[in-house]
């Protein structure tokens, strides 16, 4: 938790945040994964490359957190 | 499978009891000095730690609708319905820094709606009016979709008729009237456990029954190429990525745009419990991933939708009720249903609220009785929140669910029109009011304009039959179609900014800002913040 600053002017700017736009972004681009092949355990890229897109969001939201607290 | 169900309905009533059971006990968790107020009816006292927001802001945003409609959306469309995943991945970095400004800014200020940052941002009481109004009219048919997610599962029980639905809600309406935002708080803890159970079981079990997942997806490929639709298959294709982009995308704009997203994060107790959880929501996201393959299973499993009686065509938000009673025991059936049911009575409770504390704050307080005590803000907010349910149930009652649905479709787009007031006022004030105004009213009208001109084939609907604004219609040769919402929103912006433009040229007096820079990084423990005490001022 941030120690209050009383008083002193505060902001959420960050070069951290800039973190947030690879999985804002990542996963609109269909071209890189509108494709059955390759498929992992039975799962077309279509599916198992979004679902590890969840993954993505997961480290850098975790990371802009931890370094902006 | 036949007629006989008994054992599904005894562990879904049962479930449903002991769940409205701590929806009145509800009141007692936590217990405030005094809940007549909305800091602690509406907000739960706004102390909220990183778990509590965890389990109701994702008991909320993941509603029995989408539960049931976004399979049911893969098992007749394939990969676009596969839209709400990169939605949700998208939607939480998306949101970080912004819902952090809002919770700062609420508390230094006591908001409890968004209409009530608008307000004080801007000086229009007017913008407010507008903003709340929007938020209301985007929620009230999502709630009465919570009932097509209810009946979505009494009907493969062998249910019909409105009775259970209405004693449910009955329920409901009562609980919530008695605890406020704690009952689903509360309960959200019981509905996501029974949804991590039941999703997780289905994703293996079903799976190894069907062959694995690779004949699930072939499966699902060959029905798609039978079929004579265009648009559907496993992957998309040349006309629908941008649909799929932009759908994804203007979801995500629009998600906490709406009153009850917000609700769940201005209960939380302090900046990071919001910044964590947008680390930790993403969670559900990978369920509601696995949830939308649950339509490529039923297709796997060769599941018929249980046919509407009243239009005689199959309805699709049957097939993962029907998938779950063909493949799994009766018990686990049953608790499956009562997953699907629970899950619609957290986010009717918490929508439910938000609307009553919008009409309560923005609307009766504002216009009604500018000198109404916390008492009074209260007393009038419980009521609203049973008007409310009570017009949810009306509308299944008298009017075609697909009306509702249509509702919905229209909501989202609806609720992007408050994005430059409500979001992107808690960067600039650079708008002027009038213009956000025009911008609104604009972008509305277009929006409402493409949605009237886009027809169902899959239906005969000629108007509101989806969100997808073929390209064509504005004179480009293709066959490309883009979100509705998100061109709506595009011209409420460029309006907006046109429009604030001529009005400074004219000198046209805008609102004064009754926030401070300041406001909007304040954190729990800050003087600022203290100020806000709960049982009184703001």
């Amino acid at each position: 938790m941030s120690s209050p600053e009383t008083g002193q002017e505060r902001g959420d700017r960050s070069p951290w945040n800039w973190l947030l736009f690879v999985p804002i972004v990542l996963p609109l681009l269909t071209f890189l994964f509108n494709s059955d092949e390759p498929r992992v355990a039975g799962f077309p890229l279509f599916y198992w490359l979004q679902l590890a897109f969840i993954v993505v969001g997961v480290v850098c939201t975790t990371i802009v957190y931890r370094m902006t607290k | 499978m036949s007629g006989q169900h008994t054992t599904e309905l005894v562990v879904f009533v049962a479930l449903f009891l002991v769940v409205s059971g701590m929806g009145f006990v509800a009141a007692k968790w936590r217990r405030p000095k005094d809940i007549e107020s909305l800091h602690e009816w509406g907000l739960g006292g706004r102390n909220f730690g990183t778990w509590i927001t965890w389990f109701l802001v994702g008991g909320d945003l993941y509603t029995a609708y989408t539960f049931v409609a976004v399979p049911a959306l893969v098992f007749g469309a394939g990969a676009l319905g596969f839209y709400a995943l990169p939605y949700t991945v998208v939607v939480y970095p998306l949101v970080f820094l912004v819902l952090a400004r809002m919770w700062s800014v609420s508390h230094v200020h006591g908001f409890v709606t968004p209409a009530d940052f608008v307000r004080a941002r801007f000086g229009s009481p007017t913008l407010a009016l507008v903003i709340a109004i929007t938020g209301i009219v985007a929620t009230m048919p999502y709630i009465a979709l919570q009932l097509v997610g209810i009946e979505a599962v009494l009907k493969a029980m062998g249910i019909t008729g409105h009775l259970p639905i209405i004693i449910a809600f009955a329920i409901l309406a009562a609980y919530t009237y008695q605890s406020g935002l704690r009952a689903p708080a509360l309960i959200a803890f019981v509905k996501d456990t029974l949804i991590y159970i039941v999703i997780l079981a289905a994703v293996i079990y079903i799976p190894a029954k069907l062959g694995g997942w690779g004949s699930i997806f072939d499966a699902a490929a060959e029905k798609f190429a039978k079929t004579p639709a265009p648009g559907d298959g496993i992957l998309l294709n040349a006309n629908n990525q941008l649909q799929y982009i932009t759908l994804a995308f203007g979801s995500a704009l629009a998600l906490f745009l709406y009153p009850h997203s917000l609700t769940g994060v201005l209960a939380s107790k302090n900046r990071n419990v919001i910044k964590r959880n947008m680390s930790a929501l993403p969670a559900y996201s990978f369920l509601l991933g696995l949830i939308a393959l649950l339509g490529f299973m039923a297709i796997a499993a060769g599941v018929k939708p249980i046919v509407n009686p009243e239009t005689g065509k199959g309805d699709n938000n049957t097939v993962v009720p029907v998938l779950f009673d063909q493949m799994f025991p009766d018990w686990f059936t049953g608790v499956a249903y009562a997953a699907i049911g629970i899950g619609a009575l957290v986010p009717a409770a918490i929508m439910s609220i938000a609307a009553a504390n919008l009409f309560t704050r923005n609307i009766y307080r504002e216009y009604l009785n500018k000198q109404a005590t916390d008492a009074q803000e209260a007393k009038v907010s419980k009521l609203v929140s049973l008007v409310v349910k009570v017009g949810a149930v009306l509308c299944i009652l008298l009017l075609d669910p697909q009306f509702s649905i249509d509702l919905q479709l229209i909501g989202g787009v609806v609720i992007l029109q408050t994005l430059p007031s409500v979001a992107l006022g808690l960067y600039t004030r650079w708008f002027h009011k009038g213009g956000l105004i025009a911008g609104w009213a604009t972008g509305l009208a277009a929006g409402m304009w493409m949605l009237y001109l886009i027809p169902n084939p899959a239906n005969g609907k000629l108007h509101f039959g989806g969100s997808a604004f073929p390209l064509a219609n504005f004179g480009f040769d293709t066959k490309a179609t883009l979100y509705a919402g998100v061109i709506a929103l595009t011209v409420n912006l460029v309006v907006a900014a046109l429009a604030t433009l001529i009005f400074r040229a004219a000198k046209v007096a805008d609102g004064e800002d009754a926030t401070s820079r300041g406001d909007y990084f304040a954190d729990e423990g800050d003087p600022k913040v203290k100020d806000l005490d709960l049982s009184g001022a703001h």
